[in-house]
């Protein structure tokens, strides 16, 4: 909208794109405001990556030398560590934060968490229900099943 | 408002009362391509949901701990985290309007995404051999299913890299493929955001049993 108010000070460049004579972006042509937090830096990467190894290193080294005796308290450190990965990825290689297009992106990323969430959740929870509640069955009654 | 302004300010240049140029602003694009790997991200909800259910019912065949290699595994991830920061490689020099270097990192991460699917089919096709296929059991079936997809999507994202390595290689880094690359890079790193929930729900708490 601002770009076509002011007809007389922009121009179009040479990919069809109006940008502003004055702006001084150095973004060559995708100066368009917004979105400039897309971009991650060298340091930003590189700090994703490192967390994300730790984080990858650390889940299998807990399983393939069976570190703790307790699978449960494995299972559940395996889960954390990478619900935490995902995040690390999220905001270092997607760089997803609350301003990016103006909140849309985040409020996008918020349904659809909430829409992963109930659907995991909920169809564990039905059809674990649901077997617990079933008639117990022996592998003969399984065979003579119609 | 545009009419006014165009009116009381320019004389020598006609009125206009429509834009000129097809105005579609990237925001529109990023935004779409967001929600569409949102939209994605609810197929593999679906995908892992079925695989929570049906994952310990092995039918008397083979369960994860018999199947899975977890130094495989291992190698797996590595690949495909190692190709997520070469992509921000190439994403930085594409930054730089380094038409070379980004071309050189592309090709890198296509390397190890080729990588990555090779070892998956490997895996595959030595579950088969081995009478673990995705007919054996349900937890096979949607084992093969959840992978399987995952595969599908890493060798799609091959392809679309191919195809803009050859674009980039004959436009140069002209916005069009910049605005691409950066619609890649955010399916890049969703399939790697996919794999870590695949190897920490699937393999690793497989094996744990």
């Amino acid at each position: 909208m601002s770009s076509n108010a002011h007809t007389s000070d922009t121009k179009v460049d040479d990919h069809g794109h109006a940008s502003h004579d004055h702006g001084g972006h150095d973004h060559g042509g995708h100066g368009h405001g917004g979105h400039e937090a897309a971009h991650g830096t060298f340091n930003s990467y590189m700090t994703g990556f490192v967390l994300s190894v730790i984080l990858t290193v650390i889940p299998f080294w807990l399983v393939m030398g069976k570190v703790i005796e307790s699978p449960v308290t494995t299972a559940g450190i395996v889960m954390a560590l990478g619900a935490v990965q995902i995040v690390v990825h999220m905001v270092y290689f997607l760089h997803m934060n609350t301003k990016s297009e103006g909140g849309w992106n985040a409020l996008a990323l918020t349904f659809t968490v909430v829409i992963v969430v109930i659907t995991l959740s909920g169809s564990l929870w039905v059809m674990h229900n649901l077997n617990a509640n079933m008639m117990p069955m022996s592998p003969e009654m399984m065979r003579n099943m119609p | 408002m545009t009419a006014t302004h165009a009116n009381t300010t320019a004389n020598d240049e006609p009125a206009a009362f429509y834009l000129k140029e097809a105005h579609h602003p990237e925001e529109s694009t990023m935004l779409g391509f967001w929600i569409y790997i949102m939209s994605d991200c609810l197929i593999f909800a679906v995908l892992f949901a079925t695989y929570g259910v049906l994952g310990r019912s092995y039918a008397a065949g083979p369960s994860p701990a018999d199947l899975f290699e977890l130094s495989t595994v291992a190698i797996n991830t590595t690949m495909l985290l190692l190709s997520s920061i070469t992509y921000g490689f190439a994403m930085l020099s594409m930054e730089k309007n380094n038409t070379r270097s980004t071309l050189l990192w592309l090709g890198i991460t296509g390397l190890f995404g080729v990588a990555f699917v090779a070892l998956e089919l490997n895996e595959f096709y030595h579950l088969i051999l081995e009478g673990a296929g995705p007919q054996r059991s349900a937890f096979l079936s949607a084992f093969f299913t959840l992978v399987g997809t995952h595969g599908l999507h890493v060798t799609c994202g091959i392809i679309w890299l191919v195809t803009l390595m050859v674009q980039v290689g004959k436009r140069g880094l002209i916005h069009e493929n910049k605005r691409r690359l950066m619609c890649l890079s955010m399916f890049w790193h969703f399939l790697d955001v996919v794999w870590i929930g695949v190897f920490s729900f699937v393999y690793l708490m497989g094996v744990l049993g």
